[in-house]
């Protein structure tokens, strides 16, 4: 085998090597100190690896190295730490480690990653702490280490007598830190934290408004900055007048910003230095800013889309996959379906807007930012500025949300392009019209789709051919269809064909790239095919899965996406969490008035196997109310923390109905016609289903994440839903599109 | 303009222009960032602070109108023991928040609510929250705070139950 399975159960050590392979994650050599450095000789603290910090007072931090965006990884990973270590929740602090991948190992929180990457690794820290605070006390005591055991941050001997991990923290810095393979781990039948339900560390500052946010951040002397761009993407300046911005109250500077020709690095554009927000806001408007727009003015979502209707039909686009011979196999279908879906490009609206501070002051950027991969910003600044990467220093900060805009470091390199001018620290905070005009957006797309079923209801032909959007000749993240997306590979007679719309739009990964919206349009089609054969469509789709228990990677396309996809998808996983999440659901069992009814789809990414049943109500004059909405959840052995895990799917569930039910932007002239929620409205409260219910089914697999994996089936549940309910099938984004009256 | 604000029961001193929204005095001069900056046109409720107890979005509120009436934020909702409002504890107990950016903003309008109406039903929770975005979808724990702050529940085992 060249490469073990993501989706097969592995040992500590593969799985070690594997996460390793997949990137993020590191080798305990790296950041395990040796024996002689256990000891920060300067506090006197026991410190024997990057992440735990023991102070002759007990007191015990641990550090965080992922950023925090409203996963939940702050307080879940170091639950891992704390429950091998043996100290009790309430006595633990948290630290938000700055970024230095050498001292922590990777550093990125994108893709669901954080949990899987770190999730070994970390048990491993706390339990090696753990030991050489117990051999400390074994050594004090003259007795063998195995007479004791840890509890509550005391070693405790068979005697009965004790120590505090405090009183041993001397002994234990003198001692090596033992190697992994001489470590215990604690088992999970003896877990005590891992499971529950753990409120995030940051609680107590969040309720009370603390400062804990990059917007947040304020340096003695900091000035603020706006930033202005060209409306259409990329835009250069032609002239501005500087002059007389610089005479308005507050105004320190404003100078143009030449950009470095990247639409998603640093744009041009026009900063001006204010002594406050509120000054640098006001200033800008009475900008006057003459700019050549570029040729990106001649692409608009519509005129794509036409494009493409007209291009439908005609060959020309790349074939992803093709099995068999699905035109023959449609000719002789006893039925056949014919479909368009569609869906917008839309944007993150991370309710903290971009920003960053930046200070460049003794030869270094000091920056500090709400990014979630922190080693793309500081390679921007160092390839953009010229800032050598050992000059470059980020501290991570809280962010309002990521959804995998934070990925993107176009907002952290103009703070830092703009400080390299400035003689101050200084705080860049896009407004939100900023933020929803210059998104790096989820690429949309147009699907057409033809199926047909044999006169026993199966499938037996499958085409589909994507039109996409790319940006400098590639699909924009998560805009690639792969040929190995569900469907594909598991009907005899299928064909993939994707044809791309080459644009000069900044385009980024959104929760759950490509999956978010291609889960949408395979489960609505299969439902479409599951009517037209006459079959209940959980069955067709256990029909659809087959027998065998995995599903070897076919020839998918080298885009990430892609790679995903490619992975060898465990069958029988997804077979067991559909009839899980089927059964809690009791699907099959209830009646449904008309106006009602319940729909399912399933889907797998990032590592996790999700399936889930939405019951709506649909009112005569077409407004939808999700009733129910049921999760069955495979994401491995172990839940972290339970509370972080149920509202992570819950999340998922709201935004992606959010995304059904209104978001949509245009795009004319390049540039986007959305500005705020005014125009561009998001799922409020009013709309939020009363009862989520999250089921998790607890396998042999590593445990994996939560950030992304459920959002992707919740949209064609709906909407399949919808169907079950008016007969009114939902094949554009947003639901405004499409009219679900009936009589 | 030189402006005395009463914030959280302090008078505080200002000096800033008369059209600053009330948002960035708190935040820029007054060192109070727990109100947030989330669209600046009064749809998100991120900057929901309370004036003479009535929940107000900051950012649609120049200085010069705030006058004598008393400005209360995220900072000062917990009593001066520190002893967390209802609400607050609820939040905390329930772990509401995901990112956290709306949370002073849905916290505020939450206790305005509780003050009008102590035992508000699911139709009261809704429409008194409709006006306060989270991002992070976190609703279902926003009703059960409420609830919980009310005394319309328990909280158990705590996290969404």
């Amino acid at each position: 085998m060249s490469s073990p399975s993501l989706a097969q159960p592995v040992g500590r050590r593969d799985f070690l090597k594997l996460t390793g392979l997949a990137g993020g994650g590191f080798a305990l050599a790296f950041y395990i100190r040796s024996g002689g450095e256990a000891a920060a000789a300067e506090t006197g603290d026991f410190s024997p690896n990057a992440f735990v910090r023991i102070a002759r007072t007990g007191a015990v931090t641990i550090v965080s190295k992922q950023p925090e965006m409203g996963q939940g990884v702050k307080t879940s990973l170091p639950m891992i730490i704390a429950e091998q270590l043996e100290v009790p929740w309430k006595d633990i602090a948290i630290e938000q480690g700055d970024f230095d991948e050498k001292k922590y190992g990777g550093q990125s929180a994108g893709g669901s990653q954080s949990t899987p990457s770190n999730y070994d690794n970390f048990h491993v820290l706390g339990a090696t702490v753990r030991t050489m605070l117990v051999e400390a006390a074994a050594q004090t005591w003259g007795v063998p280490a195995s007479e004791c055991r840890a509890e509550k941050a005391t070693v405790i001997h068979t005697s009965g007598k004790s120590l505090k991990y405090g009183q041993l923290v001397a002994k234990a810095a003198t001692l090596p830190v033992p190697a992994k393979d001489a470590v215990t781990l604690k088992q999970p039948k003896d877990f005590t934290l891992l499971g529950t339900r753990i409120s995030q560390f940051d609680t107590p500052k969040i309720v009370t408004g603390k400062a804990l946010f990059g917007i947040d951040v304020k340096l003695p002397g900091m000035l603020y900055a706006i930033y202005e761009k060209c409306p259409a993407f990329g835009g250069k300046v032609v002239s501005a007048n500087l002059n007389e911005i610089k005479a308005l109250p507050g105004v320190r500077d404003a100078f143009i910003l030449e950009g470095n020709g990247k639409v998603k690095e640093l744009v041009p554009g026009v900063a001006i230095i204010a002594d406050s927000t509120w000054s640098a806001f006001s200033a800008r408007k009475q900008l006057k800013i003459t700019w050549d727009e570029g040729t990106v003015v001649n692409e608009s979502w519509e005129s794509f889309l036409k494009q493409a209707k007209e291009k439908s039909t005609q060959p020309g686009g790349k074939t992803l996959r093709k099995d068999g011979d699905p035109d023959a196999a449609l000719a002789s279908a006893a039925k056949t379906v014919e479909a368009q879906y569609s869906y917008p490009f839309i944007s993150h609206a991370n309710l903290e807007p971009q920003n960053t501070t930046a200070h460049w002051h003794d030869g270094i950027m000091e920056i500090w930012s709400p990014t979630q991969i922190p080693s793309i910003g500081t390679g921007m600044v160092n390839r953009v500025l010229g800032i050598a990467p050992e000059k470059i220093k980020l501290h991570l900060n809280r962010a309002g949300g990521g959804f995998g805009r934070r990925i993107g470091a176009d907002y952290l390199i103009e703070a830092a392009a703009i400080a390299q001018k400035v003689n101050a620290p200084v705080k860049l905070t896009w407004s939100r019209e900023d933020d929803m005009r210059h998104d790096q957006y989820r690429p949309g797309g147009i699907h057409f789709l033809k199926g047909g079923v044999d006169a026993k209801g199966k499938v037996v032909a499958w085409k589909n051919h994507c039109f996409t959007f790319g940006e400098g000749g590639s699909p924009g993240s998560g805009g690639s269809l792969s040929g190995d997306e569900f469907p594909g590979r598991w009907i005899a007679n299928y064909q993939a064909d994707q044809t791309m719309f080459d644009t000069g739009w900044p385009m980024g990964p959104w929760r759950a790239p490509g999956s978010c919206v291609f889960a949408w349009v395979m489960h609505s089609f299969i439902d479409e095919l599951a009517h037209a054969g006459g079959r209940d469509p959980l069955e067709l789709r256990l029909e659809l899965l087959g027998e065998k228990d995995d599903m070897p990677a076919g020839n998918a396309g080298a885009t990430t996406k892609g790679k995903q996809a490619a992975a060898s998808y465990n069958v029988a996983r997804m077979r067991n969490v559909l009839k899980f999440a089927a059964e809690k659901a009791g699907w099959g069992k209830k009646k449904f008035a008309k106006g009602s009814g319940a729909g399912i789809a399933f889907h797998f990414s990032h590592r996790g196997f999700f399936a889930q049943v939405a019951e709506v109500t649909v009112s005569k004059d077409g407004q939808l109310k999700v009733d129910r909405f049921v999760t069955g959840v495979d994401i491995g052995a172990q839940v972290v923390n339970l509370s972080g895990a149920e509202n992570q799917v819950e999340g998922s569930v709201i935004d992606a109905l959010g995304v059904l039910m209104y978001q949509e932007l245009n795009i004319e002239r390049g540039r986007t016609v959305q500005s705020n929620f005014n125009d561009y409205p998001m799922i409020r409260i009013t709309d939020a289903p009363t009862k989520i219910e999250t089921h998790f089914l607890k396998t042999a697999f590593p445990t994996t994440g939560l950030g992304e994996p459920a959002l992707p089936p919740v949209a064609p549940a709906i909407c399949n839903a919808i169907f079950a309910a008016t007969g009114k099938r939902v094949r554009q984004f947003p639901l405004s599109r499409t009219d679900l009256r009936w009589t | 303009m030189k402006y005395t604000l009463n914030v959280n029961g302090q008078s505080r001193s200002v000096d800033v222009a008369s059209d600053t929204p009330l948002l960035w005095v708190l935040r820029d001069s007054l060192d109070l960032v727990g109100t947030k900056y989330g669209c600046g046109v009064g749809m998100c409720g991120a900057c929901t602070i309370h004036l003479n107890g009535v929940p107000t979005r900051a950012c649609m509120t120049p200085v010069s109108t705030v006058g004598k009436m008393k400005v209360t934020t995220i900072e000062g909702l917990a009593a001066a023991s520190g002893k967390l409002h209802p609400v607050q504890q609820a939040w905390s107990d329930l772990d509401v928040a995901q990112c956290g950016y709306c949370q002073a903003g849905q916290i505020m309008t939450a206790a305005a609510l509780l003050k009008d109406n102590p035992k508000p039903n699911d139709e009261d929770i809704d429409g008194a929250m409709a006006g306060n975005l989270c991002r992070c979808a976190t609703y279902m724990r926003i009703r059960a705070g409420i609830k919980l702050a009310a005394g319309l529940t328990t909280a158990g085992k705590g996290g969404a139950q």
